[in-house]
């Protein structure tokens, strides 16, 4: 055994995760790169091409902030819920069914100016998101079923019910056989800010993280929702209404995916197909954990995780790695960060030889 | 349907039950020390591969099978470090392990795509596969199926009638009163977090081994979820894990059978019947099981003392 003896402290410190963090993202890196090195890749230059590819340029910065919004929604969307400790993973489904629902509208309005097709289809991606996110918040309070399952299985249904139209009844009569809806008319496409290859997408986000804060800083509802994720308990003892609170945050945390899936069908897509999938969903929950759930830390993760993306898709291009390694630094970020929290937590003493 | 169509999709529930049953298992053994092991679907990934190039490599089905074990148990020891030695949160720490575990298989096994290997073969057992009905369901196999009708039976006799699995099922329990026993918490926990990972990795095993015989990216397409699922349904408890993973198989089977028969409904409807009847066999567990079936201390780390 080692001889160490750990103790809880009172109250967790604050100030090393940014060091854990960066302990993290380091220790990962070097296991990745002996990773590249054992499959006869040059592990440096790899390293070298995967900031170059996500910070180099102003392009990449741009490519990482455009990557950065869906993640980000996504995240605040699985934040709402883990601040209730209620596991929120199928925030990948909900956003192919906001992806699904900002679609309809396009397909059956055409024709509307785009001051009344986006927010129709902000509504409708927002309901439909959040739809798929009330079935397990009603499960797990009705039947005591457990969501992180259910919410998981609605991914692959969701995911399969996108293929189902798009190879089936939305499909674009002359797309040559490809399972794809019709391209958006410009008026379901966000447009770019200024000069830069930025969408007004970003607008979206903010006013979710400012709604985020706002609720959680100054209404009763956000204020009971903190309580009772710290401590079951003291909600119980307080008589709050816990089943309401799985309801609701299930709800807003659906919608705020739903919300990333019309970004990403408006602004990158624009149309849907079943490349709109890329895992956004699973991404968002190593940055809500990483960010320990608070809205500004969420945006920097979001960011730094897009940038990982970015880059990795850089490293495929020049190197042929696979896209799968992003996923290996996701994961080993994730971990190393859980392991880290340790340090935080408890005092840590030598116990020397007794 | 006549007994020529049921018999070979009874045979094939079986076969496709199988990973299901192996994974099942091994979460079941993970649950009972208390510890959630959420990775399961990385694990099965990674089993799967390791499975999979041993065999390539050595020649031996047997040889890939032990290293799908091995695998599965080397990266269940990563939710073992997080969780036992660094006391981080069970749930986030099987995510991750599941995000690591499926880009960690599809990043190594680029290589190892269309080729395929024998593996295991059907090999049917004398005198058993004459019997009626059971023969052609039951023994008409191959060998890791033959294996996964005696693993419920280790698995439960384990928990059961020794003193390790007395002592798992009490830390799953009640972890302080084992420790105030004076046995280690963590040493228990670790050995059914290694064994469970075993399992899982035993169920990858076994899909590139003897379902496909090759290695594909997306191989374990959610099954690892769904022994999760019917860790509950089967409320922990060994021999209830080979009802619901016949029955997964079976719907999978039935699935498979009819895509091939061309019927008119779109295949990416029919692929949703597995994921879906995990949500209902999870809500059928639910209305069954009034008293609380889990272990009390399920995804709580212990802190002993100071």
């Amino acid at each position: 055994m080692i001889p160490i003896s750990l103790h809880k402290r009172p109250a967790p410190l604050t100030w090393p995760s940014l060091l854990i963090l960066a302990g993290a993202v380091g220790l990962s890196l070097i296991a990745s790169a002996l990773l590249l090195h054992w499959q006869g890749k040059p592990a440096l230059a790899g390293l070298g091409l995967l900031f170059q590819g996500a910070f180099g340029s102003l392009h990449a910065l741009e490519d990482c902030i455009i990557k950065a919004a869906p993640i980000f929604l996504c995240s605040l969307g699985v934040a709402v819920a883990f601040r209730l400790q209620v596991w929120n993973i199928g925030a990948e489904g909900q956003y192919a069914m906001g992806a699904i629902g900002a679609t309809w509208v396009v397909l059956s309005c055409p024709q509307w100016p785009a001051h009344l097709l986006v927010p129709a289809m902000i509504l409708a991606a927002g309901t439909a998101g959040g739809l798929c996110g009330l079935i397990p918040a009603l499960l797990k309070v009705y039947l005591k079923t457990n969501e992180i399952i259910v919410s998981l299985m609605l991914n692959y249904i969701c995911i399969l019910f996108l293929d189902y139209l798009v190879y089936g009844p939305w499909k674009d009569p002359v797309s040559f056989g490809f399972p794809m809806t019709t391209v958006f008319p410009p008026a379901a496409i966000l447009g770019p800010i200024g000069g830069t290859r930025l969408n007004w997408g970003l607008v979206l986000c903010l006013a979710a993280a400012l709604g985020f804060w706002v609720f959680f800083r100054f209404t009763r509802l956000g204020y009971e929702l903190t309580v009772s994720g710290e401590s079951r308990p003291a909600a119980r003892y307080a008589h709050l209404p816990y089943q309401r609170l799985v309801v609701t945050v299930m709800v807003a945390s659906g919608a705020l995916a739903g919300w990333a899936g019309f970004l990403e069908a408006s602004t990158t897509i624009n149309r849907l197909q079943p490349s709109i999938m890329v895992g956004y969903g699973y991404t968002a929950i190593v940055v809500a954990w990483l960010a320990r759930l608070h809205p500004a830390s969420i945006a920097a993760a979001s960011f730094m995780l897009a940038g990982l993306r970015v880059g990795v898709e850089n490293l495929q291009l020049e190197m042929q790695v696979p896209a799968a390694f992003g996923g290996i630094l996701e994961g080993l970020i994730l971990l190393t960060v859980l392991a880290g929290g340790l340090f935080g937590h408890y005092r840590i003493r030598w116990r020397g030889r007794s | 349907m006549n007994a020529e169509m049921i018999l070979p999709l009874l045979a094939a529930a079986v076969q496709t039950g199988t990973p299901i049953l192996y994974a099942t298992l091994g979460e079941i053994v993970t649950e009972r020390s208390g510890i959630l092991n959420l990775g399961v679907e990385g694990i099965m990934m990674v089993g799967a591969l390791a499975a999979y190039v041993c065999a390539l490599a050595t020649g031996s089905a047997w040889l890939g099978f032990a290293a799908g074990a091995a695998g599965g148990a080397l990266l269940a020891a990563i939710h073992g470090l997080v969780c036992i030695g660094f006391r981080g949160n069970q749930v986030v720490s099987g995510l991750a392990l599941t995000i690591l575990g499926t880009g960690l298989a599809n990043f190594l096994g680029v290589a190892y795509i269309g080729q395929s290997i024998p593996g295991f073969q059907r090999a049917a057992l004398p005198l058993l596969e004459g019997i009626p009905f059971l023969g052609p369901v039951f023994f008409r196999q191959d060998a890791l199926v033959y294996l996964s009708y005696l693993a419920p039976l280790a698995v439960w006799a384990a928990l059961a009638r020794t003193t390790w699995g007395l002592n798992l099922r009490a830390v799953g329990e009640a972890p302080e009163a084992v420790e105030a026993a004076g046995l280690s918490v963590s040493r228990l926990r670790w050995s059914a977090v290694l064994i469970g990972g075993a399992f899982m990795g035993a169920g990858g095993a076994y899909l590139s081994l003897a379902y496909t015989h090759l290695w594909t990216t997306g191989l374990v397409a959610g099954r690892g979820w769904i022994a999760v699922a019917l860790v509950i349904f089967a409320a922990w408890h060994p021999h209830r894990a080979v009802v619901g993973a016949y029955l997964f198989g079976g719907v999978m089977a039935f699935q498979f059978r009819l895509q091939a028969l061309g019927t008119h409904l779109p295949s990416s409807l029919l692929l949703m019947l597995p994921y879906a009847l995990t949500i209902i066999v999870l809500v059928a567990a639910g209305l069954r099981l009034r008293s609380q079936a889990a272990p009390a201390a399920l995804g709580v780390n212990h802190e002993p003392p100071d």
